[in-house]
């Protein structure tokens, strides 16, 4: 692996899906995978997981918090179709039924060091009021067909969404052999410094 | 004087005696004593006296402040007694009689004393002495100061004794007050009364207060002094904010006055603090409570015992204990009563509201009018009055009628308004709303696009360098002669300058050298019509150029004349006047020529015009002889005529004697001719001794005489100037005028000013130098730039001249823009009555007023107009193509460009004609530019291209160039996934670097591509067979793009999943389903959740089989039961033996008849090479009942659902009859040892594509067998006997069933939104708009009703174009010699039809166009093809049944296995008839195992019927299409069929029977079968046995005959015969013909090959029948035969 002449470069990412804030609902919890190009491979790691139902603080910033780490290293060749997470948040309606709360995407931070992302998050609506009414009753809310239709852009243009609330990722991006193979992410002047 | 340093150090002393001894206080005084020397004598006497007296804590503190003040203060004293007063209140203290101050402190003295004396009781004492001084001040009418003198001086008494009787009694409270000083400042007076609202007098003193009230109301009354009043306010609003109010109502004052008292005991407090601090903090106290001061003082000046006992501090003042504070609720009550006001509610009583003694007036009584009032409540109304009342001058806001005043109600009963809308009417015209566009304003276009943001971007510079008159009427004499001469020397030097005369004579040189060399290189030979011409031009030139240069010459000369002559005048003039005024002088310098040249240059120049004038007048002199010549031959010519006309007069005059006719005639004719025309005269000779004479006239007039000096005048200012004192008066007068005249120039931008020169004397040389540059910055377009020119002349000024100046084009930047002089003039008439000329009036320089002259003010403006240039060097400027008149201005110089227009600028090519055509002078120096510019283009370095490119950058922004592109491996396979080519699409992880990429991985690709173009024969076997493959192909390309949109294309149902609106129907069988059973005792089968395929991966898929049961498999055929088999005994004992062995080992033989063999089935199934098989069940019957699980795995492991109905593997289900034989290869171990063999043999198979089990999800239901005609060693005959009533039923139909059960695990969700998508991608059609409408509403209608039941109307053809339906039905002939072939028997005819039709290979269109949709060819497209899905073989043979007379109808429905598709009906006699196209085969109507299962519509060429009937099972509907309650017409009544076309043709043209090809094929596959065969079985030998393979030849062409059937049997027997040593198992496979690799994988499936018994050899045979039309049968007969011997 510490040939002079890599083939791949390895992107290490670790982090945490750290909390939502989401006004409106309580005891939620989130499912993460990431979407990535024919190009990638994760070499180790988990590419999907699904976190504890978290409640709302008391605190007045009424987030809710999960902490769900996330670790995970990819190879490639090819920084077309760089990876990027897709967290879809679920809980519970007025009825008790399970529905999604929001879906929302994000690229993986392309350089270097730690970052923290705030997703806004959203779900798709109704297609008319009756609909969105029975839905409501029936706690049969419209989903994605697959979470990761939110980090691709095709079709996306018969659909209508509602923005719902946000997520706060944090990552740390470790990468490597990357300027070996010609792709240089850190900005001329240096690293951005952590936030 | 004590200063504040010396008062700090007086203190710090203090407090150090004091430290030191509290007792000996008396000391502390004496030391005390010396310091205050500059205090007065008494004060420090009764200071010692309060020492002794009191010595009181308290009492020193006051002392020591009433000190501090005092010291402070004694500068300002007027007099000893009164106050110190702040300047500010001067006026006031003024007013004050001094006398009468006097007189009240003396009185005041007195008591205070008293009251110092009698100390006890002190509370009750200090009131009574107020009034007694109350009716002192009131009596004796004194001013208000004295009144407030006297407050101050008992409030003082008060406060002095208070705090003594304080400090002796009770020392704690004392401190209490000092600390309520801390907390309160001085203004807060709420919380002082609190203090001493304790003290038991306060009820006397309310008495008190109201008693002293009314005294000062009564006194304000009366007197109401202003100065009083003054004073007053002045306390007020310097002391106490708060209680303002109060005082102007005239309240109490002896509250204030006790207030006051405690203010000087605070006061005193405070001071005692203060004085500590600095005296910053003295003097700030000092501003601040002047006033205070002056109370504080005042008693204390007088009463100086009183206030310097007080000295000393004790100990207690260091201390503090204080109560906790509390205000008591009715306390607080009180006090808010004081602040607060709340108006009452009760009526005010109308007295109160009028002054004193008025009555009440009301103008509604006396017959006024009054409007109504407003209406306000009574109560709000009372609460308004009393509060008014409560204010200064409150009552003016009443009226006479004592209410107040109000305007009456200004709201109107009605509306004023014309009501706009009349019930009926329209709107007034008048209030019509009228439209009007839109004017824009002028000054729109005035401002500067875009300066909005950028504001101040553009700035112009104004540089007003200077002026010089060139008259003024201020110029004497001198000046004017002066100006004149300046002027002349001027023009003098730019003509200097510009030289024309030189250049003209130089010009007019190189034209005379021209002729002379064109006259000498042509010497005398012919000169060409163009030479000459030129030549003529050329002299024509020298003409003009002469006469220029002369008319110069004599500018010249004039000039120079003129010069000299205002230089003598100038001389003349100063000589006359005897001063000097201009300090010009011209000297003239003579430069000496050699007169001889001289005269040589001038005599030869004379003479060379003089040639050339002889010339041209000869030439004139030719021209006009030549003129004349003419006009003399015209005139002779009618002469002649005239004379010919008189003869032919005389003539006549002679044949005739009438004489008048005669002349009458004459008169005609000569009025025929017209008048005689003039003769002609002959030019003069051209003199030519004269012309030389006038040369040479002109030449002295214009020119310096030969030999003459050369003068050149010089002008210089340098001659001295007289000055003033030696001047005559006027001069002296005029001199001083000037000098008091100045000017300045107004700058106006777009005639607004917008500054401003300094006002600048004019000089005594009349020039104004300004130097001043103004910076503009500009916002609007600038129109006109003014500078006006005022001369003011002791402060007054007068616009001399206005001067307009250009606006600069954009290119004009300030530094290099040069300075322009701009001429201005006036028109003013000024006269002077000094030496000053005036202007507009004339005036002589004669002495004797001959010669007068008038001129007027006039001058030069030195000034610069340019655009500013900004930090960065970028112009101010705005952008030029803005201003149409900038552009006119920058071009005028160049007066070519005038001439060709401003698009020529652009145009090098006409600038260059133009400037060939003109013949521009390219010495002139005024051509330079463009002589420049012609030269660089045609130079060719500004070569214009002659095309025009968009993106010229492009090359730029390209990071490779296309050829690296397309070399780079990495690339192209980047490229190649993205564009989805089917070997990369699934290409994952392209490697970083070329290296890593071999040539390899484009190989297959390549090799396809060239696959493409290639026809590959060997691979197709048939040329026909593979172009149709590569149309294919083609096709299947071109509808891929075609679809490609409509494949990304999304609709909402593919990205979001949504739950429909249930209907009342739902929504009730959901309320039904909660009273369900949680586990009912018959569940049925749950819908299994569907897998959408993405997210798959190789091995994730599952096959699922379940193989339930057969029925009807053929059993094995003993042979001796035969006759024929009879000669063969001994074989058939072993035949009978192994079969008894085998049925006993099966344990089964007693179950069937007599010797009967039973039959071990079992099913293999064969799926993407993976082969499963069954456990062996015994008899014809079998129940397996046995699930088989096989591993999918989609091609390039994509599990893309495009690719997956792109899958072409089929399932091959197989039937195998297991026999066991015996070898026993030593007799003897029969008895202990079993060794049998396991073989073999196929029985039939089924095949079911993955394309269809992936479509339909599930397959379940019972399917036959494709079982061959012909099974070596089985028959299907029963024993009549067994199983009596079901077999009956059984045999109804032929052959093997097999009831199956196919799923997919998990189950994929079939790519079933294509159809939709199809929808929405509207294809092209040529079906009208209605139809398709029709078409739409009415499928929608049918899945709507019957969702599960298909129906079509319109489909697309192979072109993507939408087609209706019926279009496809037309009666078409089948070939010829299939219906020869029974020409009797029309049932036979049919089925050989039907048999050609599924002869034609099978080809899923879902295969071929892999997620796309059902694309239906036309019959002769499919002839063609020779490819295609169920629908073209439904089509095909419902087209030639109807052409054979039938009633024939296409079936859209669904069967197993092939799932949605398409059936023929027809209709026989009595019956209907469902075929299955693509077998050939035919079902009745109640045909049990017929594969249709729904029939959703029926099809013909006239209609469309969709099936409403409850059951879509054949078997249990009416095939009526008449009835409409049962068949749903597309075309009916209200939409008649408008006679669509059909899109087959007229008739089908077959090709003929290839006979040859035929054999040719034969030959191929048999030779491809038999080396797969021997490819198939690696370790075993392959011995093929030509015998058996020559008999069984001879048997395919009889099978073929007889279609497959009846033949076994003989068949068989006939092979025996042959055979009779072997045991021979084999059979014949039929199929239709496509490619060899469906042959090759059949026969692989039967699994001949996979016999292994050493001694076996195989036999061979196919046979291939053409059909017309190249549809081939093949037939491939496979035997294996193992020797029994």
């Amino acid at each position: 692996m510490t040939s002079n002449n890599p083939s791949v470069f390895l992107v290490m990412v670790n982090g945490q899906i750290e909390s939502a804030n989401f006004p409106e609902y309580d005891d939620l919890y989130c499912k993460y995978c990431f979407v990535y190009g024919h190009d990638w491979a994760p070499t180790s790691g988990l590419e999907e997981g699904i976190s504890q139902i978290t409640s709302k603080g008391r605190d007045s910033s009424q987030r809710l918090v999960w902490n769900f780490p996330l670790d995970i290293t990819f190879k490639s060749t090819n920084p077309f179709g760089w990876p990027q997470i897709v967290v879809s948040v679920y809980g519970p309606d007025a009825f008790g039924n399970d529905v999604v709360r929001g879906y929302g995407a994000v690229h993986i931070p392309l350089t270097p060091g730690r970052h923290t992302r705030t997703i806004p998050m959203f779900v798709p609506e109704s297609t008319s009021r009756l609909q969105k009414f029975t839905s409501w009753l029936m706690g049969r809310r419209p989903e994605y067909t697959d979470p990761k239709v939110v980090a691709q852009g095709e079709g996306r243009e018969v659909t209508r969404v509602r923005s719902q609330g946000f997520v706060t990722l944090q990552f740390n991006i470790v990468t490597k052999d990357m300027k070996k193979l010609g792709y240089d992410t850190t900005s001329t002047e240096q690293v951005s410094p952590p936030q | 004087m004590a200063t504040s340093s010396d008062l700090r150090e007086k203190l710090r002393n203090k407090r150090r005696a004091l430290q030191e001894s509290l007792g000996k206080v008396k000391d502390d005084t004496q030391a005390l004593v010396p310091y205050d020397s500059d205090a007065t004598k008494e004060s420090d006497h009764t200071a010692v006296e309060e020492l002794t007296s009191r010595g009181d804590d308290p009492g020193e503190a006051l002392r020591r402040s009433l000190k501090a003040q005092r010291m402070k203060k004694k500068k300002k004293l007027v007099e000893e007694m009164s106050m110190e007063i702040p300047p500010e209140e001067e006026v006031v203290k003024a007013e004050v009689t001094t006398v009468q101050e006097l007189q009240f402190e003396q009185e005041e003295l007195s008591e205070d004393t008293s009251a110092e004396g009698a100390r006890s009781a002190r509370l009750q004492r200090d009131l009574p002495p107020l009034p007694v001084l109350r009716a002192n001040s009131s009596l004796s009418e004194s001013s208000m100061r004295q009144r407030v003198t006297e407050k101050l001086i008992v409030a003082k008494s008060i406060a002095s004794r208070k705090m003594k009787q304080e400090a002796s009694q009770e020392p704690p409270s004392r401190l209490q007050s000092l600390r309520d000083r801390e907390l309160l400042t001085r203004f807060d007076r709420e919380a002082d009364p609190d203090l001493h609202e304790a003290e038991p007098s306060f009820a006397a003193r309310v008495k008190f207060q109201d008693a002293a009230r009314r005294a000062i109301r009564d006194k304000r009354g009366e007197t109401g002094l202003p100065t009083a009043e003054e004073a007053y306010n002045f306390f007020t609003f310097n002391f106490d904010p708060e209680p303002q109010e109060r005082r102007s109502k005239g309240q109490t004052k002896t509250r204030s006055r006790r207030r006051e008292g405690e203010d000087q005991e605070d006061e005193l407090d405070q001071e005692e603090e203060e004085e500590e601090e600095e005296t910053e903090m003295e003097r700030e106290q000092e501003g601040e409570e002047e006033s205070r001061d002056r109370d504080e003082d005042a008693p204390l000046v007088r009463d100086e015992e009183e206030d310097l006992f007080i000295i000393d501090q004790s100990a207690q003042d260091f201390l503090e204990v204080k109560k906790s504070e509390y205000i008591g609720y009715n306390r607080r009550v009180l006090r808010e009563r004081e602040i607060l006001f709340t108006p009452s509610m009760r009526a005010v009583p109308a007295s109160s509201k009028l002054p004193e003694n008025v009555q009440p007036r009301y103008p509604e009584e006396e017959g006024l009018y009054v409007g109504e009032r407003p209406p306000v409540t009574l109560s709000n109304q009372n609460i308004l009055e009393n509060r008014i009342l409560k204010q200064d001058q409150g009552k003016k806001w009443f009226g006479d009628d004592g209410r107040i005043m109000a305007l009456p109600d200004p709201i109107k009963e009605s509306s004023s308004r014309p009501p706009l809308y009349h019930l009926e009417e329209e709107l007034d015209p008048a209030l019509q709303t009228v439209y009007r566009k839109a004017l824009k304003s002028k000054y729109v276009n005035r401002y500067i696009a875009g300066v909005g943001d950028t504001q101040g971007d553009y700035q112009l510079d104004v540089d007003v360098s200077g002026l010089i008159f060139s008259h003024h009427p201020l110029f004497s004499r001198e000046h004017v002669l002066g100006a004149r001469l300046a002027q002349l020397y001027d023009q003098y030097l730019s003509r200097q300058h510009k030289n024309l005369t030189c250049l003209l004579t130089d010009k007019l040189n190189g034209l005379r050298n021209t002729i002379r060399n064109m006259l000498e290189l042509h010497s005398g030979e012919g000169i060409s019509h163009v030479t000459q011409h030129r030549i003529a031009e050329y002299k024509q030139e020298v003409r003009h150029t002469r006469q220029l240069r002369d008319s110069e010459q004599e500018k010249d000369r004039t000039l120079l004349k003129s010069i000299i002559k205002v230089w003598k005048e100038l001389k003349a003039l100063r000589e006359f006047q005897g001063f000097t005024n201009t300090p010009y002088k011209l000297y003239i310098r003579k430069e000496e020529v050699q007169r001889a040249l001289d005269e040589r240059e001038q005599e030869a120049e004379i003479l060379a015009e003089v040639a050339e004038l002889k010339a041209e007048s000869e030439e004139d002199y030719e021209r006009k002889m030549s003129e004349y010549r003419r006009q003399l031959e015209e005139w002779k010519s009618w002469r002649r005529k005239q004379k010919a006309l008189k003869k032919k007069q005389k003539k006549r005059r002679q044949q005739s004697q009438d004489v008048n006719e005669e002349e009458d005639e004459g008169e005609q004719s000569e009025e025929e001719l017209g008048e005689e025309p003039v003769k002609p005269e002959a030019p003069e000779k051209p003199d030519i001794a004269g012309l030389e004479q006038q040369v040479r006239e002109k030449a002295c007039r214009i020119r310096r005489k030969p030999g003459e000096p050369v003068l050149v005048p010089e002008l210089t200012a340098s001659s001295p100037v007289t000055p003033n004192e030696q001047c005559p008066r006027g001069e002296f007068a005029r001199r001083e005028d000037a000098a008091k005249c100045s000017l300045f120039i107004k700058v106006l931008y777009n005639d607004k000013e917008v500054s401003r020169t300094d006002s600048r004397s004019l000089n005594a040389d009349f020039r104004v130098h300004f130097g001043q540059i103004f910076n503009l910055k500009i916002v609007n377009w600038p129109e006109s730039i003014k500078l006006q020119i005022y001369e003011s002349v002791s402060s007054f000024s007068s616009l001399l001249a206005e001067v307009c100046v250009p606006i600069p084009e954009s290119s004009v930047l300030t530094g290099s823009a040069p300075s322009e002089e701009l001429e201005f003039s006036s028109n003013q008439r000024v006269t002077f009555n000094h030496e000053g000329v005036g202007s507009d009036v004339p005036f002589s320089f004669a002495a004797d007023g001959s010669n007068r002259q008038t001129l007027l003010t006039s001058g030069k403006l030195s000034c610069c107009v340019s655009w500013a240039v900004g930090d960065d060097d970028v112009p101010l400027a705005p952008p030029s193509s803005q201003s149409g008149a900038d552009m006119h201005s920058g071009l005028r110089q160049m007066d070519a460009i005038a001439c060709i227009g401003a698009s020529g600028l652009n145009d090098m090519k006409r600038l260059g004609k133009w400037a060939a055509e003109s013949r521009l002078d390219p010495n002139d120096p005024n051509n330079a530019s463009i002589m420049q510019l012609l030269s660089v283009a045609s130079g060719g370095e500004v070569a214009i291209p002659d095309y025009f490119r968009l993106e010229q950058l492009q090359e730029e922004f390209n990071f490779l160039s296309d050829e690296e592109l397309q070399r780079s491996r990495r690339f192209r396979l980047l490229r190649l996934r993205s564009q989805e080519v089917a070997e990369f699409r699934h290409f994952k992880t392209i490697p970083a670097t070329e290296r890593e990429i071999s040539e390899k991985v484009f190989e297959d690709y390549e090799r396809r591509l060239k696959e493409g173009e290639l026809v590959d024969t060997k691979e197709h076997i048939d040329a026909h067979r593979a172009l149709v493959a590569k149309y294919l192909q083609k096709v299947r390309e071109s509808v891929i793009n075609r679809f490609l949109i409509a494949k990304h294309h999304y609709i909402l149902s593919d990205l979001v999943v949504e739950e429909e609106v249930p209907s009342i129907g739902v929504l009730g069988l959901n309320l039904f389903k909660l009273a369900e059973p949680k586990r009912p005792l018959k569940p049925r089968r749950k819908e299994r959740k569907k897998v959408t395929a993405q997210n798959l991966s190789d091995g994730d898929i599952k096959l699922l089989l379940n193989i339930i049961r057969g029925y009807d498999i053929p059993i094995r055929k003993p042979h001796t039961s035969k006759p024929a088999a009879a000669a063969k005994s001994a074989r058939s004992y072993t035949e009978t033996f192994t079969a008894t062995a085998s049925s006993q080992t099966a344990l089964q033989g007693n179950d069937w008849p007599l010797g009967q063999p039973v039959i071990r089935p079992f099913v293999e199934v064969t799926f993407q090479r993976t082969v499963l098989q069954t456990s062996t069940a015994e008899g014809p019957n079998p129940c397996w009942n046995e699930e088989l699980v096989l591993p999918f795995s989609a091609p390039n492991g994509d599990y893309s659902t495009s690719n997956l109905q792109a899958v072409r593997d089929e399932v091959f289900i197989n039937i195998f009859d297991e026999v066991l034989h015996e070898v026993v290869e030593d007799e003897r171990e029969r008895g202990s040892t079993v060794h049998t063999r396991i073989e073999r043999h196929w029985l039939g198979s089924i095949k079911i594509p993955f394309s269809t089990i992936y479509l339909q999800s599930r397959i379940d239901g019972t399917f036959k067998v494709a079982t061959p005609p012909v099974l070596l060693g089985y028959s299907k005959e029963q024993s009549l006997g067994s199983e009596g009533g079901y077999d009956a039923i059984r045999s109804l139909s032929e052959g093997t069933f097999l009831t199956l059960f196919i799923t997919i695990e998990p189950q994929l969700v079939p790519g079933d939104t294509i159809r939709e998508k199809m929808k929405d991608v509207k294809f092209d059609t040529q079906e009208v708009e209605r139809l398709l409408l029709a078409c739409e509403i009415f499928e929608k209608d049918a899945s709507q009703r019957f969702p599960d039941r298909p129906c079509l109307t319109t489909v697309v053809d192979i072109n993507g174009k939408s087609v209706f339906i019926t279009r496809f039905i037309r009666p078409l002939a089948p070939p010829k010699e299939l219906l020869d072939a029974f020409p009797n028997n029309l049932q036979e005819a049919t089925e050989l039809v039907a048999r050609y039709v599924s002869l034609i290979p099978f080809l899923p269109d879902s295969v071929s166009f892999a997620g796309i949709c059902d694309l239906w060819s036309t019959c002769d497209q499919f002839l063609t093809l020779l490819a295609g899905d169920e629908e073209e073989h439904a089509v095909l043979l419902c087209n030639y049944f109807l052409s054979m007379g039938k009633k024939a109808w296409l079936i859209i429905g669904t069967a197993i296995p092939e799932g949605a598709t398409a059936y023929v009906l027809t209709q026989e006699q009595n019956r209907y008839l469902i075929w299955n196209p693509s077998t050939g085969q035919y079902y009745g109507q109640y045909d049990t195992f017929c594969p249709l299962q729904t029939i959703g519509c029926l099809v013909n060429a006239d209609n469309v019927w969709f099936n409403i009937q409850v059951y879509a099972a054949p078997m249990r509907m009416s095939f009526d299409v008449t009835k409409p309650k049962f068949w749903k017409p597309f075309f009916s009544r209200s939409f008649p069929d408008p006679g669509l076309s059909s899109v087959q043709p007229e008739e089908l043209v077959y090709r003929r029977i290839d006979k040859a090809a035929a054999a040719e094929l034969q030959d191929r596959i048999e030779k491809v079968l038999r080396e797969k065969i021997m490819e198939w079985r690696p370790r075993h030998p392959t011995r093929w046995n030509r015998y058996c393979t020559a008999t069984l030849r001879q048997f395919l062409p009889k099978l073929e005959l007889s279609g497959g059937r009846e033949m076994a049997e003989e068949h068989r027997l006939e092979l025996q015969s042959l055979l009779g040593d072997y045991r021979i198992s084999g059979f014949p496979l039929h199929l239709p013909f496509s490619e060899i690799r469906p042959i090759i994988e059949a026969v692989y499936s039967t699994g001949v090959h996979n016999v292994e018994t050493p001694n076996v050899e195989f036999a061979l045979a196919v046979y291939v029948y053409p059909y017309p039309s190249n549809v081939l049968s093949v037939w491939v007969y496979i035997a294996s035969l193992v020797r029994t011997r």
